[in-house]
């Protein structure tokens, strides 16, 4: 009889111990590939050990912020979900992500690179398996015709006489020579026209307190950046609503700014006639954004441990290789782009990430975020329709600064 | 005499056609080009707008669109949760809130003024004010699960949390009330006599003589659950609860597929179109010489 | 047994019937509407935001007064001269005097009694959102109405064809949303866009080519009449149901006397409709004034703040701004603004009918 007992409650155990614990994702649903490599980082996870069972479910990206602000509110937040980088501080401050300190810290947080972490005061929230960086494409053929040179990551464009060359080809009769893709709103705007105020010597706020916008988004720098953009469109060099996003592909647009992503679809194209340069210098270095979609663990999850392994082991540099290698995103460490063709050393993607390395900045990291992008799209929106850069800028440091009064300026 | 009168009569009638044609290019226009747009690939969608040969079939148009979305799965169970959520919600609602509308237009009791400038001031409340606080309340919520009959609580990612906050509907309420208000009272009266008490009189006397109100009412009702799209995002998380609209959320990201947007549009937009065709021709009773000769 | 009282005080209901029948409809109002919108109420006396619910606050009217505060500056003349924009004239009165000033935003300007003054106002698009609300009401509940009012009188008739007509008028409202803004978007395009290619092959290649989206004068009128015909056989549905409601005797017996279509059109159709007309224009300016997914998908609230409605700029400060407490105080005030109006507008109608 005590045999028997010992017997099942030993078979109880290990079953106990065989099932493994399932553990809720979930992640932005998004392009084939991206989704393909995903699953299949999750399955290598799944099968490498018995612990932990990761279950994922994919929501869709259009609706994918709003579902999360209404899950944490609801408290029903998974285990592990991927945000959207810049909106990281401000759920971590709400306290519904947990940091990723102490036991929850995974290994090789530390080699990836700034785009790749996302912290708020000084401790880590968020990693990413990959980044995307701000370029702009052109073809080496049509610019050679125009008798334009090339920038180079040595020596970009100045933003001056990257206006006049758009000049230049627009006299040759080219209808729109720059695509901005300004049709986009939301966080594209902040993500590709706030690195260059950081050029300029401008920023969105002052970084060292987190707490003063005046006289930062409003200085003369900014003032000059803003004229620049409204120029742009006021002189007809961009398209204020382009028709699609297939002016650059259609050979309707000489240049075109946007994010590393959209590589692979021009490479395969254009080809070797694809030509990826940095951004016009505002004064200073050219300056990129950073920071893309990365992982964090809910303060609600049952399991940080597993939860933290499984972190771990999307940043390990064979999963990030293997997701580069896959989707044709940047890597986020060095010896995981060492390792993939597109980003090793002498591989074409490299500039891409030696670029990142270089003049990445990310988006500021505060609570305050969400306004402070808001507030800034909407002051290029109205200088994009004709309005006055400084009482755009003003209205947007004002929103800023009030914000930061009223909530007692986030807890810096 | 009579040639010019049937000169007129023609000239007339091709002038209705050609009003119609106008008509139907100014309406459908969108439309049509959402079903074209769908058998096209992604990048020439927009390319040929301008031109009258949107609509007209080449050789670019291609099947692609409508297997992706297909592979990519769920767009059958969107539908079919869609179609639950709907069906349920115009079932239902038709008789919650015509028996609200007729205890407000036909029958007399204390507060009945009140109650009908409430029913108004509920029309106004625009919904995005109340989805922050009813995301709140519904997450707290209790309810009987059907199958294990256990007491669970919270409604999220539940059907019924896409349709039970939105049965009652006070556009729905008004519009039986104006209805009502026109039906001739000698018609109850004429039940009253017979000993019929009030919800005698509201299911057998007063609904069968609506027909054209229930249709109306239906219709909205489909409709408003069929495109809803903020609390479905707020509350359904997962897929099996997804609904329609939703769903299409998935093909708008870093690039959007604009090919696959249209023939998913199209797919969803077919329902609700043989809905509205299979309910409209209750609207028969035509009234001979009412209004603009055409 | 019915006694002969009863049939005078027709109607005069057991609770137990009025409960039956109001009953569920009554329960679900409470629970969904009436229950979050007291909470929305109390949101707005607070300074809750989106995601936090903790550290919340009472902070009294002071989201209130953000909406409605003004101060008006009198500009001295020297400023006038030196500064012609007037929103850099105010920018320099608050450098000037920052104690006072600080929070509050250019709004605009104008000449009392010989003096120019400067208007701020704490939140000048909030300001601004009313009155373009306003506006939009104002052009798209005739438009709207009108062609609802149209469309129903022509399917009403009988001719071949009437099926497709009607499905045909239809089809803007099932369409979704999205499509719709996206295509018209692109038929109101400035350079590649339906409109302004049509009007070039009419009018020669001369022809005058608004900026339909672009242009802060014209933008609210392009939403305007792209919801018109957007809601337009939404309404014609309820129009129909109308004239359906309308007997046919009415019409063989005026037909008898000799009554030609549009004597019968005025004396039988119009009266008839009354009480539809007064419900449709009610109900089709309460939801003109909620205006905000046409917004939100084709300007975004632009250009330069003309398309922003009160609805939209609430959504936007409590959604993507996070501001919670400030948007319910926003919409506590849109409910009483149109429930004043929409009662002011019924007593009339109501009066004008009579």
């Amino acid at each position: 009889m005590k045999r028997l007992i010992c017997a099942a409650a030993a078979w109880a155990a290990m079953t106990a111990l065989a099932a493994p614990q399932e553990l809720h994702v979930w992640r932005h649903e998004t392009g084939d590939l991206e989704m393909v490599a995903s699953a299949k980082a999750v399955e290598r996870f799944n099968r490498k050990q018995n612990q932990w069972r990761v279950v994922v479910e994919t929501l869709p990206q259009g609706s994918y912020q709003q579902a999360v602000i209404a899950a944490a509110m609801t408290h029903k937040l998974p285990c592990v979900l991927d945000l959207d980088q810049p909106s990281v501080p401000n759920f971590a401050w709400a306290g519904h992500i947990q940091p990723l300190e102490g036991k929850l810290r995974p290994a090789g947080a530390e080699a990836l690179i700034a785009g790749g972490r996302s912290t708020l005061k000084g401790r880590l929230y968020a990693v990413g398996q990959f980044d995307v960086v701000l370029a702009l494409f052109a073809r080496k053929s049509v610019l050679e015709k125009a008798g334009i040179r090339l920038a180079t990551l040595e020596h970009p464009y100045t933003a001056d006489e990257f206006r006049d060359i758009l000049r230049q080809l627009k006299k040759q009769g080219v209808r729109y020579p720059l695509d901005l893709n300004g049709q986009r709103n939301g966080e594209w705007v902040p993500y590709a026209f706030s690195p260059w105020l950081q050029s300029a010597g401008a920023d969105l706020i002052d970084r060292k307190t987190f707490k003063v916008a005046e006289g930062v988004l409003n200085s003369d720098k900014a003032l000059t950046v803003l004229d620049y953009y409204r120029s742009l469109f006021v002189e007809r060099l961009a398209s204020r609503k382009p028709v699609d996003e297939q002016a650059f592909l259609s050979g309707r647009a000489v240049f075109n700014y946007n994010g590393s992503w959209a590589d692979s679809e021009y490479r395969r194209k254009f080809k070797d006639d694809l030509v990826v340069m940095p951004p016009p210098a505002f004064g200073q270095a050219p300056r990129i954004g950073a920071g893309s979609w990365q992982w964090a663990v809910s303060s609600s999850c049952p399991h940080p441990e597993g939860a933290r392994q499984f972190v771990e082991h999307l940043i390990s540099a064979e999963e990030i290789a293997a997701f580069s290698v896959e989707t044709g995103l940047m890597p986020t460490s060095e010896a995981a782009a060492d390792v993939t063709q597109m980003y090793r050393v002498g591989g074409y993607g490299r500039d891409y990430f030696e670029f990142a390395r270089r003049f990445a900045v990310l988006r500021p990291e505060t609570p305050a975020y969400p306004l402070i992008s808001s507030s800034f799209e909407r002051a290029m929106k109205e200088v994009r329709e004709g309005g006055d850069a400084a009482e755009a800028l003003d209205r947007a440091v004002e929103a800023i600064q009030q914000d930061l009064k009223r909530n007692h300026d986030y807890g810096f | 005499m009579r040639r010019s009168s049937e000169g007129a009569l023609v000239a007339g009638k091709l002038l209705h056609v050609a009003l119609m044609v106008l008509a139907a290019i100014v309406f459908a226009y969108p439309m049509l080009f959402m079903f074209a747009a769908g058998f096209k690939p992604s990048e020439t969608i927009f390319a040929d707008l301008g031109s009258p040969t949107a609509l007209i079939p080449n050789a670019s148009w291609t099947l692609d669109n409508y297997r992706a979305m297909f592979e990519k799965g769920s767009i059958g169970a969107y539908l079919f949760n869609s179609g639950v959520v709907s069906l349920v919600t115009v079932v239902a609602g038709i008789f919650i809130n015509s028996a609200a509308a007729f205890a407000l237009a036909k029958l007399k009791w204390r507060g009945q003024g009140v109650a009908l400038s409430l029913v108004i001031g509920l029309l106004i409340v625009p919904f995005e004010v109340l989805a922050i606080p009813l995301l709140l309340i519904v997450s707290k919520l209790p309810w009987i699960d059907i199958g294990t009959g256990a007491v669970v609580v919270g409604w999220l990612d539940t059907l019924h949390v896409q349709f039970v906050p939105f049965l009652a509907n006070a556009f729905c309420v008004f519009l039986f009330y104006q209805f009502f208000k026109d039906v001739p009272d000698e018609l109850l009266e004429a039940a009253r006599m017979d000993g019929a008490g009030a919800l005698t009189i509201y299911l057998r006397v007063v609904l069968p003589v609506c027909k054209p109100v229930i249709v109306t009412a239906a219709i909205i009702l489909f409709l408003g659950m069929w495109n809803q799209y903020l609390w479905p995002v707020m509350t359904v998380h997962t897929s099996q609860a997804r609904t329609v609209m939703v769903g299409l959320q998935q093909y708008y990201g870093r690039t959007t597929q604009w090919g696959e947007i249209m023939a998913y549009a199209s797919i969803i937009t077919l329902p609700v179109l043989l809905f509205f065709l299979a309910f409209q021709k209750h609207f028969i009773r035509s009234v001979v010489g009412a209004g603009i000769k055409g | 047994m019915t006694m002969a009282s009863d049939i005078k005080h027709f109607g005069h209901a057991r609770w137990g019937e009025v409960a039956a029948l109001l009953g569920p409809a009554i329960f679900l109002f409470a629970a969904f509407v009436v229950l979050p919108f007291i909470m929305a109420v109390g949101f707005s006396f607070t300074n809750i935001k989106l995601l936090q619910s903790d550290h919340v606050e009472w902070v009294g009217l002071s989201n209130y007064t953000r909406m409605f505060s003004l101060k008006l500056v009198e500009a001295p003349a020297a400023l006038i001269q030196e500064q012609q924009n007037p929103s850099r004239q105010w920018r320099q009165l608050k450098r000037a005097d920052l104690a006072t000033l600080d929070g509050f935003q250019y709004l605009t300007d104008v000449r009392l009694a010989g003096s120019h003054y400067l208007v701020g106002a704490r939140d000048p698009q909030f300001l601004r959102s009313i009155l373009n609300t306003f506006l939009f009401a104002l052009l798209v509940v005739p438009l709207q109405c009108g062609l609802a009012f149209a469309m129903a009188l022509w399917v009403n008739q009988k001719f071949r064809g009437r099926v497709g007509l009607r499905t045909v008028f239809f089809s803007p409202v099932v369409t979704s949303m999205v499509v719709v803004s996206a295509i018209w978007g692109l038929i109101l395009h400035t350079d590649a866009g339906l409109l302004n290619q049509v009007l070039r092959a009419v009018f020669g290649e001369d022809a005058a080519q608004p900026d339909w989206l672009g242009d802060p004068r014209l933008a609210m009128l392009s939403i305007a009449i792209m919801s018109a015909w957007q809601g337009a056989g939404f309404q014609m549905l309820i129009f129909l149901s109308g004239l359906q409601g309308i007997s046919n005797d009415q019409y063989e017996a005026a037909s008898v006397m000799g009554a030609n279509a549009w004597q019968k059109f005025i004396y039988i159709t119009v009266p008839g409709l009354k009480r539809t007309l007064v419900f449709v224009m009610l109900s089709t300016t309460i939801m003109a004034f909620g205006l905000f997914t046409q917004v939100d998908v084709l300007t975004g609230g632009g250009p330069r703040d003309s398309t922003t409605t009160i609805i939209f700029h609430a959504v936007r400060v409590g959604f993507r701004e996070q501001d919670i407490a400030y948007g319910s105080a926003m919409t506590l005030f849109f409910f009483l603004f149109v429930l004043l109006l929409s009662f002011g507008q019924k007593k009339i109608m109501e009066r004008l009918g009579s």
